[in-house]
C-alpha cells in the first residue's frame, strides 16, 4: 500500500472500513492503554449483571421509585379537560379563531402543521428520508454484505411467488390493493378538508404497496417501483416541498404581494400551498413505508 | 391522591411509561427492548392527548360553521403527537435494521450473548 492517498481515497477506505486494517498496528498500540483501564472499571457493573436476581430486583426497584415520582407529579397536574388549564392558551386561541382567514384549511391541525409550523414538518419528512437511507446503508445486500444462506431463501422465496400457492392471498390483493391504495389518495387529497392528511394517507398508500408487494412478489413490485422511481419520487418532493415553502415565506416576509390564493375554505381547491404540500408528504411517506418493507424482507428495492 | 383518579389518562400513561422502561431493562431480547421502547412512545402520546382534551367540545374540524376558541379542544397536542409517531418510526426502523445486522454477525438476539461474544472475539 502506498503511503499517499488522495483525500477522496481516503474517504471511500473510510466508508468502506478499510481504514482501520491499513493502520492496525498503530490502531492496537493506541487502543492497548484504554483497553486495560476500561476493564479495571466494569467488573462491579458486570458482577451486578451477572447476579440475575440483584439485577431482576433493582430493575423493578428504579422502575418502580420512577413510576412513583412521576405519579406523585400528576397529582399535582391541573384537573383534567377543564378549558382554563395553561395548556390551552393564547397559542390555541390564535390558531382556531384566525386559522380559516391565514390559511384556508378547515381542519385546524392540517392548517397547523403544514401553514404555521410547515418547516417543522419538513424536517419530520426529512427525518423519514434518512431513516430509509440509513437502513439502506445497513441492509443492503451489495458485494460487501452477501450471504450464501439468505440468497437461497429469497431465490426460493421468488420460486414460491411465481408458482400458484398463494392463490387466496393474491386474489385478495388483486382486488383489496386497489381500494386501499384509492382510500389513501383520498385521504391524502382530502387533508385539509377532513381527519387526516399526508402522513396517514401515505401509511395507507404504502400499506396498499405491502400487500400488493407480499401476494405478487418483488418482481412484479419491480415493474414499477424501482430503487431509481424511489430516489426520484422522494427527493423529488422534498424539493417541491423546500421551494413551495421557501416561496411562501420569502413573498410572506418581504410583503412582495405575489401570495397564492386561499379560495373559497371548504373546496377541495382551497388553502394555497396546503394540498400540494400534503401529497409531496404523501408520496414521500408511502414511499418510505413500501421501502422499509423491501429492505427489510429482502435487502433491495 | 384522589387528583390521580381525576387524572387518570395522565396517571395510566405515566404507568404505562414506567412499563416500558422496566421492559426495556429487564429484556434480554433485543427486539422485546425495543418493543420496551416503543411502548414508552406510546405513553407520551397518550399523555399529550390528554392535556389538549377539553370536556365536551368537538374536533379541531370546523363543524357548523362556529370559529370560535370556546368550541374546539387544543390542536396544538394533535401536531407535536404527529411529530412524535414519525420520529418513533424512524428511530425503531434504524434500531431493527442495527439488530438485524447484529443478528447476522453473532447468530443471537441475546444481549448477554452478544456481549460474551464480542468479548470472547475481542480478546483472541
Amino acid at each position: 500500500m502506498n503511503e499517499k492517498k488522495t483525500f477522496w481515497q481516503h474517504l471511500q477506505a473510510w466508508v468502506n472500513g478499510e481504514e482501520a486494517i491499513l493502520h492496525a498496528d498503530e490502531y492496537i498500540k493506541k487502543r492497548e492503554q484504554p483497553h486495560q483501564k476500561r476493564w479495571i472499571k466494569k467488573p462491579n457493573m458486570q458482577r451486578i449483571k451477572e447476579n440475575k436476581g440483584l439485577y431482576w430486583f433493582l430493575c423493578v426497584l428504579v422502575s418502580l421509585v420512577f413510576i412513583t415520582i412521576m405519579l406523585l407529579v400528576v397529582s399535582h397536574l391541573p384537573t383534567f379537560g377543564q378549558p382554563i388549564n395553561p395548556t390551552n392558551n393564547e397559542v390555541m386561541e390564535r390558531y382556531l379563531e384566525k386559522g380559516i382567514e391565514e390559511t384556508g384549511a378547515i381542519n385546524f391541525v392540517a392548517g397547523m402543521i403544514l401553514d404555521y409550523r410547515a418547516f417543522d414538518t419538513f424536517g419530520e419528512s426529512n427525518v423519514l428520508f434518512l431513516a430509509v437511507i440509513s437502513v439502506l446503508i445497513l441492509l443492503k445486500r451489495d458485494k460487501k454484505n452477501i450471504n450464501a444462506r439468505e440468497d437461497r431463501e429469497t431465490e426460493e422465496d421468488e420460486r414460491f411467488d411465481r408458482s400458484d400457492h398463494k392463490s387466496i392471498l393474491k386474489i385478495g390483493a388483486k382486488y383489496l390493493s386497489p381500494v386501499v391504495i384509492l382510500y389513501g389518495i383520498y385521504v391524502v387529497l382530502n387533508g385539509h378538508l377532513s381527519p387526516g392528511g399526508g402522513f396517514s394517507g401515505g401509511s395507507i398508500i404504502g400499506a396498499g404497496l405491502i400487500l400488493y408487494a407480499a401476494a405478487n412478489g418483488h418482481e412484479a413490485m419491480r415493474r414499477f417501483f424501482t430503487f431509481k422511481t424511489f430516489t426520484l419520487i422522494s427527493v423529488g418532493c422534498l424539493l417541491t416541498y423546500c421551494g413551495c415553502k421557501s416561496y411562501s415565506f420569502f413573498t410572506g416576509a418581504n410583503h412582495v404581494g405575489y401570495e397564492i390564493p386561499k379560495g373559497i375554505p371548504g373546496n377541495i381547491l382551497s388553502s394555497g400551498f396546503i394540498l400540494p404540500l400534503n401529497i409531496c408528504v404523501g408520496l414521500i411517506v408511502a414511499c418510505t413505508m413500501y421501502g422499509f418493507y423491501a429492505l427489510f424482507t429482502k435487502g433491495d428495492m | 391522591m384522589s387528583h390521580l383518579l381525576i387524572n387518570y389518562y395522565e396517571a395510566a400513561s405515566v404507568i404505562l411509561f414506567g412499563i416500558g422502561f422496566m421492559n426495556l431493562l429487564l429484556q434480554n431480547n433485543l427486539i422485546k427492548k425495543f418493543i420496551g421502547l416503543n411502548i414508552m412512545d406510546t405513553a407520551v402520546y397518550l399523555f399529550l392527548a390528554a392535556k389538549g382534551y377539553i370536556f365536551g367540545r368537538v374536533a379541531p374540524i370546523l363543524t357548523n360553521g362556529v370559529i370560535d376558541a370556546d368550541y374546539y379542544i387544543n390542536p396544538v397536542p394533535a401536531g407535536l403527537v404527529l411529530t412524535g409517531i414519525v420520529v418513533s418510526v424512524s428511530v425503531t426502523a434504524f434500531s431493527l435494521a442495527l439488530v438485524q445486522r447484529l443478528y447476522k454477525h453473532y447468530g443471537t438476539l441475546n444481549m448477554d450473548e452478544i456481549m460474551k461474544l464480542s468479548r470472547e472475539r475481542e480478546g483472541e
